[in-house]
């Protein structure tokens, strides 16, 4: 389980060896593990306050039952019920949980795919072909600095070049290649994915990156020199080598599309479902209970994803 | 290995050129849309170069009381980056020896990091109901809500922050020379002495960097703020709020004005950290000029 203390001790075994050793008698006096508690005790409690009990109440309540204006603390499970309403009787049809949650998947895997050739490449660029390290801080620092800015900012910054008089349209329009606006290019699945790739590829190259700048560059040379050609060096060396990298990169893509419901509100024009839309529409119509019970099959959704993807790679240790 | 730059360079290099542009090219837009003349629509062509939009945004004549907002998410973001810069740093350093419970919290932030931000402020704001609920039923009946801008709206912004903090304090000390803090130790120094003239002067740069992070998340966040933050809006709040109805440039200004902050603050931090790094580069080493 402390495998987190493995990794700072492999990175740096001086580390922690050092500050055993060579403690002054003064000291003494405050016990190191009393010490730790008074370093890490404040983060414990601000996650144990806001996120760990809130999460234990997500749970609770979504088994208690509501009706039109209240929370009832008692046993019911009217949050499930009313969530999966129609699943059998509706059978062969899909009920509407089920839809909404395929239609997600979908934007899930679409968004998962492009940000990953995107991040990919970035990556690769950053680290195998910028020499530098001063333009490699540099560039880095540019792919960065949007994280830094407002979502919304950048999801409204769509709008004057996808809008129905937007430049992309009226850039057809003069070609002459349309005679009247493409309407599918705001407010529309595109739109959603276009601004999720927009706003979380940044998710992708970091860690793809930080993969790839830890590949011994002799290995890179070795396989050049064995007499593999570039697609085999790329194929062989690079992308095994870069797979926590890509495997963490994937983790944070997907529970973010996963549990969006902003991204899918402004730029789907609050048209399209999606898991995380179905908790919000719920909290808004104070059913909190059937939020709740929402939140909690997302939860395992999440989580079933991330322990399928965590498979194949430990997460500690790329940290 | 090879001479010259195969061909492969200039590809990508094109290729990442296009994802810069791809990145920026929209957000230069609506910069540029903010400073329609007064007759301007949501899109190009410019109908004239004014500053009619930002001015009115000034005025409190546009739709919401802004100015609330902007000082509720200033003082928010401000209190959310020293408390993560503090709690990261403290936790940061306590990582640097075994301590029990410490699979825990590394698993807490990791998860606090990657759960839906949707369900957090679910929980969040569930949680402080059920608190209220029991206030109005023990103690005061006549008790509004503990939810809020500094208790709710806080706690949710930390469970942001906090994440990165402690990731960045994982990068530092995984670079950190420890013979410093020997070396220190050694001299006589207590361990508040070591931490304070030795290990906190060289981690500075990147305690800013926490800084950065801190501030600027919270100053964005949404997602979390949505259920949690209670009967207030924040700027991004009010926003969103603004992405449904509003049909002229009034969006753009507020969107220039919270970006305006952003990249001061993002100008400020680098700039700090530059400085620091020369600094260090220049006077880190003393050998060879005497006792002081």
């Amino acid at each position: 389980m402390d495998t987190s203390q493995d990794i700072l001790q492999q990175a740096s075994p001086d580390l922690v060896r050092g500050s055993d050793t060579a403690r002054p008698a003064k000291a003494a006096r405050l016990s190191p593990s009393f010490v730790s508690w008074l370093q890490a005790g404040p983060m414990m409690l601000v996650f144990l306050a806001f996120f760990l009990i809130p999460l234990v109440f997500v749970v609770i309540v979504s088994f208690w039952d509501y009706n039109e204006y209240q929370l009832l603390p008692a046993f019911s499970g009217r949050g499930y019920t009313d969530t999966f309403e129609g699943c059998i009787a509706q059978l062969p049809d899909l009920c509407t949980i089920a839809k909404t949650y395929l239609k997600t998947l979908k934007l899930c895997f679409l968004v998962w795919a492009i940000t990953l050739f995107i991040g990919f490449w970035v990556a690769y660029f950053l680290a195998f072909h910028v020499k530098s390290k001063t333009w490699q801080m540099g560039l880095s620092l540019l792919c960065t600095i949007p994280f830094w800015t407002s979502n919304v900012i950048r999801m409204i910054a769509w709008i004057p070049l996808l809008g129905r008089n937007g430049l992309v349209n009226s850039g057809l329009m003069k070609t002459g290649l349309i005679n009247q606006p493409v309407e599918w290019l705001l407010f529309s699945e595109f739109s959603v994915v276009l601004a999720l790739v927009h706003l979380f590829t940044f998710f992708m190259v970091v860690p793809i990156f930080n993969s790839m700048i830890r590949i011994d560059k002799s290995l890179i040379e070795a396989a050049y020199d064995a007499g593999a050609t570039g697609f085999q060096t790329l194929v062989n060396v690079v992308v095994p080598l870069a797979k926590p990298g890509i495997v963490i990169g994937s983790i944070f893509v997907i529970t973010i599309v996963m549990g969006d419901f902003i991204t899918i509100g402004v730029m789907g024009g609050q048209q399209i479902a999606a898991a995380g839309k179905i908790i919000e529409t719920r909290v808004n119509a104070l059913q909190f209970p059937a939020a709740a019970a929402n939140a909690v099959i997302l939860l395992v959704i999440t989580f079933l994803i991330i322990t399928m993807m965590s498979r194949i790679v430990d997460i500690k240790k790329e940290l | 290995m090879k001479e010259g730059r195969p061909r492969s360079f200039y590809v990508l290099a094109i290729f990442f050129a296009a994802y810069v542009l791809f990145l920026y090219g929209p957000m230069i837009a609506i910069y540029v849309l903010s400073f329609q003349g007064p007759q301007g629509g949501l899109t190009f062509p410019m109908n004239g170069v004014s500053t009619y939009w930002l001015a009115k945004l000034f005025q409190g004549t546009g739709i919401i009381d802004l100015g609330a907002s902007f000082r509720r998410s200033l003082l928010l973001g401000i209190i959310v980056m020293v408390v993560t810069v503090v709690l990261s740093v403290a936790a940061g350093m306590a990582f640097r020896r075994k301590f029990r419970a410490q699979s825990i919290l590394f698993y807490s932030a990791i998860a606090s990091l990657i759960v839906p931000s949707i369900i957090t402020s679910l929980g969040i704001s569930l949680e402080f109901r059920i608190i209220d609920d029991l206030i109005k039923a023990h103690w005061n009946e006549n008790f509004e809500t503990s939810m809020g801008l500094l208790t709710s709206g806080l706690g949710a912004h930390l469970t942001w922050t906090l994440p990165f903090g402690l990731l960045i304090m994982f990068a530092i000390f995984n670079r950190f020379d420890p013979r410093l803090e020997e070396a220190a130790r050694d001299l006589g120094a207590t361990p508040w002495q070591t931490f304070r003239h030795v290990v906190l002067p060289i981690i500075l740069p990147s305690v800013i960097g926490i800084g950065l992070f801190g501030f600027t998340l919270s100053w964005d966040e949404l997602a979390r703020s949505s259920q949690a933050i209670g009967a207030v809006n924040t700027l991004p709040l009010d926003l969103q709020g603004l992405t449904t109805t509003v049909t002229n440039p009034d969006i753009y200004a507020l969107g220039t004005i919270i970006s305006a902050v952003s990249f001061a603050v993002i100008a400020l931090a680098l700039g700090t950290i530059h400085m620091l790094n020369k600094r260090q580069a220049a006077r880190g080493s003393d050998a060879g000029k005497g006792l002081v």
